[in-house]
């Protein structure tokens, strides 16, 4: 006997849905519905009174035309009173129809939290988990206002059912992602912790979620579950495959739960007790020997749940980083499922396999598998899987293997699906130009890119060939013989016309001595293009010739003719016309010597980040980290191998946790040194335009300019901070730009702006002498613990500030939790042979990162009241050092970077404020009273202010920041 | 650590036709039936040969074909892919044994009943309870209430 049968207990729905199946269009589907809504919508407003079970069969029905797709706007109520029935299926259907149709209907929220609340402490189990689903489904605000108080304490009560636990545990995970600043786990962490103890797997299962979340954001608060999550996987996995019973999954022990605990070792270090890590270390041991054994079962079901744990382990390994034998062992069982029947272990294999190739214990181990990759790339049915293993390839490729695999990803692209070329083509073009020893292979990988794939070919790419021709002065002519054979080709891509434009107008002249290729010749060979290509293209070529009359006078009257002709001096394009006028007229009239110096060769560029790079960090996270980690790699060995770890780390968190604010400030898409180089203003800024503000090179060129300080001023330490430099600092509290300091040769501006955790700041050093600062160099550093509080990263500044002159810097910020301390600023020069030495705080307070928020003032006093732990608030009553001009007091306030409430405190004296303070690893909402008594005579003005948070030391600083303000 | 959790899950058949949508995530309602169509749309194409993994949005689906339905979990890119793949096949085998030999009628005349089995087995995006035993003793507990 069926265990359920056909729409039982519901008789009128059955025969609703069949109704609804048997229309045979949709005219009638809607027919039909219209006259049930009518049917409800009478029956819900007749006189007689619906008993429960009417009730619940019409919100049923009412839920089901709502998912067909069609409006519901009636029935809320009458879903609400379901809630208090004491049936278990009336109130069943209501809570499904409150999450199902979540309504921000105020009047309906206050009495659907006021039946949860009944239900919650009902001490019925069913009703409780019923309350909690509907919380957890909707975890709207006001229901984590309501009851982010309870549902810890339910949690953790001696007398909760296990059921019960697993819902609470999700659902206060569900509040606390919502409503992180309503949620305090404070007295209730050790207990929650030790549900990983417990003795029900399905309480450990979902408690582990929430574990997890917490942890990630507060690790040190919760750093206990490390052992406890460590001996509960090592029962798990030792134990034998029928031990954990209803949790034994196809012979697998308790799989799901497993690979939640390796989720939530990976929030943390390896552990710093070497028991724990001796167990965990066997644990894994374990789990990769599991992979070799004959399996226990056939079935799908039975592999994938032992690799599930498998990938979970391996990806805990690759976290750790620090283990070479279990990385190698991990790549070793990697590379058998590499030829695994399964597509999808396959799949994964070469996925997971990308990240062991950033590691330095486990790259050379990937390297072996080349050729299977290669293979993969050539002949896998799925797309997804080829681009895994171009994925890989990108990953593995190191100078040794570079020109063979940059080979193999060209030959591909000529097949390649048009979903991945783009990708394909940029990842093609950085491995040329970074793996590049001799210059004319890049040139030919990147002249063969726009041969097969030229559509794909995006700007970034050709502008980036150009300026590494015209910064690399051995490959110029190779490059000039080279564009001008492709150009023979009869139909070749604008690009390449674009290409060999620019070169051959720079670079002609290298090859103009040979008769098959003189000047004329290549003049009239680009100028067979010119009318199948496009306006800006014509526009590079018109800017071609004319650098060709300065290489080759010969040609002058030919191209005049050229420039002269209606179709260029009369063109309807404004551009074309302009060049067109001004190409001819410069022509004419200038000189030799003024053409000469006009039409000068390009200057080379200055050395910055890749923009292709910067491209494909934007277009796709996991490809691009093992650049970055490379990048990482080849810094720390050129400095000594000192910092490796560090910055690696760096890119790759910065790589692997984009946030949405990253693009707004382009903070992540610098190399960690970087910052924006000046734009290259040049005559032919239309090239390269949009290569303006990109960030600093990372390329091996650039390696003198890695450590801030030359050794030179390295010998003579920083100077203390400047005694006034904690004013300095607090007059930046509640403004962004202005004066930070000025002396009698110096003047320093700050420009800065915040979004989120992160910040730019422009320092503009301003030389007031007329005599040049010479070894002039910046160093910002932080302090003591502020370290890890706050990444700040710099660019240097040119050594030389002329008399006059002013310098920019640029300062990127990125805060990881809250902190005290501001970063120092030192700056170290020479005046007239004195050595200057002068010691500042950068103002970069907390309050930076400040977002506002708006709030009623019922929320307001709501949340006041929550942050009513001691430690949570701090005050100050001081004495006003300014008036209590409300404008100016206003405009302080929302400098700060909080939203200013209004109509909020009962006296209108009084100012309140909110905002959530970003970091990288939490958000701390803020509240805060400022109340004056401006009755007070002057002298006697006094202030209290009053700050809650949901972190002591945050609500300290901010207090202690603004008392300085007023 | 980046947060990782279950986007949404969707149980659709061949048509296209919506058999259940649990969100786990904020979305509007013309949004949703725009991944509705896109999930089909990107899942039906594929064939056995195929991974049961696809890239979607920024995030990734992790699908199995039963009979004309398809069961999709959308998870953050760095997810484990096998955990849900299964996790799909343990909430089935509940269905399955729920319904006794489910088909896909009984999720359209039972609709309600069938969140009910989510609830249970998935929570605030995350695998709440995998014991097939424990699962259905509650369901068929909650089942003998009026």
């Amino acid at each position: 006997m069926p265990a359920v049968s056909k729409g039982d207990g519901m008789r009128g729905l059955a025969v609703f849905i069949s109704d609804i199946r048997n229309c045979k269009s949709k005219e009638a589907e809607i027919k039909r519905i219209n006259k049930e809504l009518a049917n409800i919508r009478s029956k819900f407003k007749g006189d007689k009174a619906l008993d429960g079970y009417s009730k619940k069969k019409y919100v049923c029905k009412l839920l089901f035309i709502f998912l067909l797709g069609h409006d519901i706007d009636f029935g809320h109520m009458e879903a609400v009173n379901l809630l208090s029935s004491n049936k278990y299926t009336e109130k069943q259907i209501g809570y499904l129809f409150i999450s199902v149709l979540v309504n921000s209907n105020s009047e309906l929220i206050r009495l659907i939290n006021n039946a949860i609340k009944n239900d919650l402490s009902s001490r019925n189990p069913t009703f409780m988990c019923l309350a909690l689903h509907c919380i957890a489904n909707v975890g709207s605000r006001e229901m984590a206002e309501a009851f982010a108080g309870e549902i810890p304490r339910i949690l953790v009560a001696g007398d909760t059912m296990d059921s019960v636990k697993q819902s609470a545990a999700l659902c206060l995970l569900r509040l606390y992602k919502a409503s992180p600043d309503l949620v305090l786990m404070g007295e209730w962490t050790s207990r929650v912790v030790h549900l990983l103890n417990d003795q029900h797997m399905g309480v450990v299962t979902a408690a582990i979620s929430l574990i997890t979340c917490l942890s990630s954001k507060n690790p040190d608060e919760f750093k206990t579950c490390v052992s406890l999550a460590v001996s509960r996987l090592s029962r798990i996995v030792s134990s034998a495959s029928t031990d954990l019973q209803d949790y034994t999954y196809y012979f697998v022990p308790a799989p799901w739960l497993s690979c939640k605990l390796l989720r939530l070792l990976q929030c943390y270090p390896p552990p710093e007790d070497g028991a724990v890590k001796g167990r965990l270390v066997e644990c894994l041991e374990t789990i990769l020997n599991k992979a070799q054994e004959p399996p226990k079962s056939k079935k799908v079901q039975h592999s994938n749940a032992k690799n599930a744990i498998l990938f979970e382990a391996i990806s805990l390994i690759i976290h750790y980083d620090s283990e070479p034998n279990l990385l190698v062992r991990a790549c070793n069982q990697l590379g058998q499922f590499l030829q695994h029947r399964e597509t999808n272990l396959r799949y994964l294999a070469l996925e997971s396999m990308c990240t062991l190739a950033s590691s330095e214990f486990s790259h050379e181990a990937v390297k072996t598998h080349i050729e299977t990759v290669i293979n993969a790339l050539k002949t896998e049915r799925d797309v997804s899987v080829r681009q895994r293993a171009a994925d890989l390839l990108y990953a593995m490729c190191d100078r040794s293997n570079a020109k063979q695999i940059v080979a193999e990803m060209l030959s591909y692209l000529e097949t390649a699906d048009y979903s991945i070329r783009e990708e394909m083509v940029l990842k093609v073009a950085i491995l040329a130009e970074k793996y590049a020893v001799d210059y004319s292979w890049y040139v030919d990988t990147i002249l063969n890119l726009i041969r097969i794939a030229g559509d794909y070919v995006s700007e970034e790419v050709w502008y980036r060939v150009i300026q590494i021709v015209i910064n690399r002065d051995d490959v110029q002519g190779y490059a000039a013989k080279t564009v001008f054979e492709a150009l023979q080709a009869p139909a070749c891509h604008e690009n390449m016309v674009k290409v060999g434009g620019y070169i051959l107008g720079e670079f002609g002249n290298l090859i103009a001595g040979d008769p098959r290729s003189s000047p004329l010749v290549q003049f009239n060979l680009l100028h067979s293009k010119f009318h199948l290509c496009s306006v800006p293209t014509r526009a590079l070529l018109l800017s071609a010739y004319i650098k060709f009359i300065n290489l080759f006078p010969e040609t002058k009257a030919t191209i005049q003719e050229v420039l002269r002709s209606d179709s260029q001096i009369r063109n309807s394009d404004v551009e074309l016309q302009q060049r067109a006028v001004e190409y001819l007229k410069l022509s004419s009239i200038a000189s030799t010597d003024v053409l000469a110096t006009v039409l000068e060769e390009m200057p080379p560029f200055p050395e910055r980040e890749s923009s292709i790079l910067a491209k494909l960090k934007k277009k796709k996270g996991p490809g691009a980290v093992s650049v970055e980690l490379e990048d990482g790699k080849e810094r720390g060995e050129l400095n000594g191998g000192a910092d490796r770890g560090g910055e690696a780390a760096i890119a790759a968190s910065n790589a692997s946790t984009p946030s949405p604010s990253s693009d707004l400030l382009g903070l992540r898409s610098a190399a960690p040194v970087g910052g924006p180089a000046p734009s290259a203003g040049s005559l032919l800024v239309d090239v390269f335009s949009e290569a303006g503000p990109a960030a600093s090179s990372t390329r091996v060129n650039d390696d003198g300019f890695l450590s801030s300080a030359p050794p030179s001023a390295a010998s003579e330490d920083p100077a203390p901070p400047l005694p006034e430099s904690d004013e300095l600092l607090n007059k930046f509290v509640c403004k962004n730009n202005g004066v930070l300091f000025e002396n009698q040769l110096l003047q320093i501006g700050i420009k800065s702006e915040y979004r989120q955790n992160l910040g730019r700041m422009y320092l503009f050093y301003g030389n007031k002498t007329s005599v040049q600062f010479v070894s002039f160099t910046t160093t910002v550093s932080c302090p003591g613990e502020l370290q890890s509080q706050l990444n700040v990263q710099t660019k240097p500044v040119e050594p030389l500030v002329e008399g006059g002159a002013q310098v920019q810097q640029v300062i990127n910020i990125e805060c990881l939790t809250d902190f005290v301390d501001a970063p120092l600023l030192n700056i170290k020069f020479r005046y007239g042979g004195a050595l200057q030495n002068i010691t500042l705080k950068l103002p970069v307070t907390i309050n930076k990162f400040f977002q506002p928020t708006e709030m009623a003032a019922a929320d307001f006093f709501q949340r006041w009241k929550q942050l009513s732990q001691p430690q949570q608030e701090a005050q100050k009553i001081f004495k006003a050092s300014h008036g209590m001009d409300t404008e100016v007091l206003k405009a302080k306030l929302l400098g700060l970077g909080t939203a200013l409430l209004e109509n909020v405190d009962p006296n209108p004296e009084n100012y309140v404020c909110a905002g959530v303070i970003q970091t990288k690893i939490q958000q701390v909402g803020c509240l805060l009273r400022l109340e004056p008594n401006a009755q007070a005579q002057p002298g006697e003005q006094m202030y209290r202010l009053t700050l809650r948070s949901s972190k002591d030391t945050v609500s300290q600083r901010v207090c202690d920041l603004l008392a300085e303000q007023f | 650590m980046q947060l990782k959790q279950i986007r949404f899950i969707l149980i659709q058949n061949r048509a296209g036709k919506t058999r259940l949508a649990k969100w786990y995530m904020q979305f509007d309602d013309d949004e949703k039936q725009k991944l509705i169509e896109e999930v089909h749309a990107v899942v039906t194409v594929r064939d056995a040969k195929h991974t049961n993994f696809v890239e979607f949005r920024n995030f990734k689906i992790i699908y199995r074909r039963y009979a004309g339905l398809y069961f999709c979990i959308c998870v953050d890119v760095t997810d484990n892919n096998l955990a849900y793949l299964e996790g799909i096949h343990n909430f089935v085998e509940v269905l399955n044994e729920y319904f006794h030999n489910v088909c896909e009628l009984d999720l359209v005349f039972n609709f309600y009943k069938v969140y009910t089995v989510v609830d249970e087995m998935f929570l605030a995006g995350e695998i709440r309870e995998t014991s097939q035993t424990k699962v259905l003793k509650q369901l068929l507990m909650l089942q003998s209430l009026e």
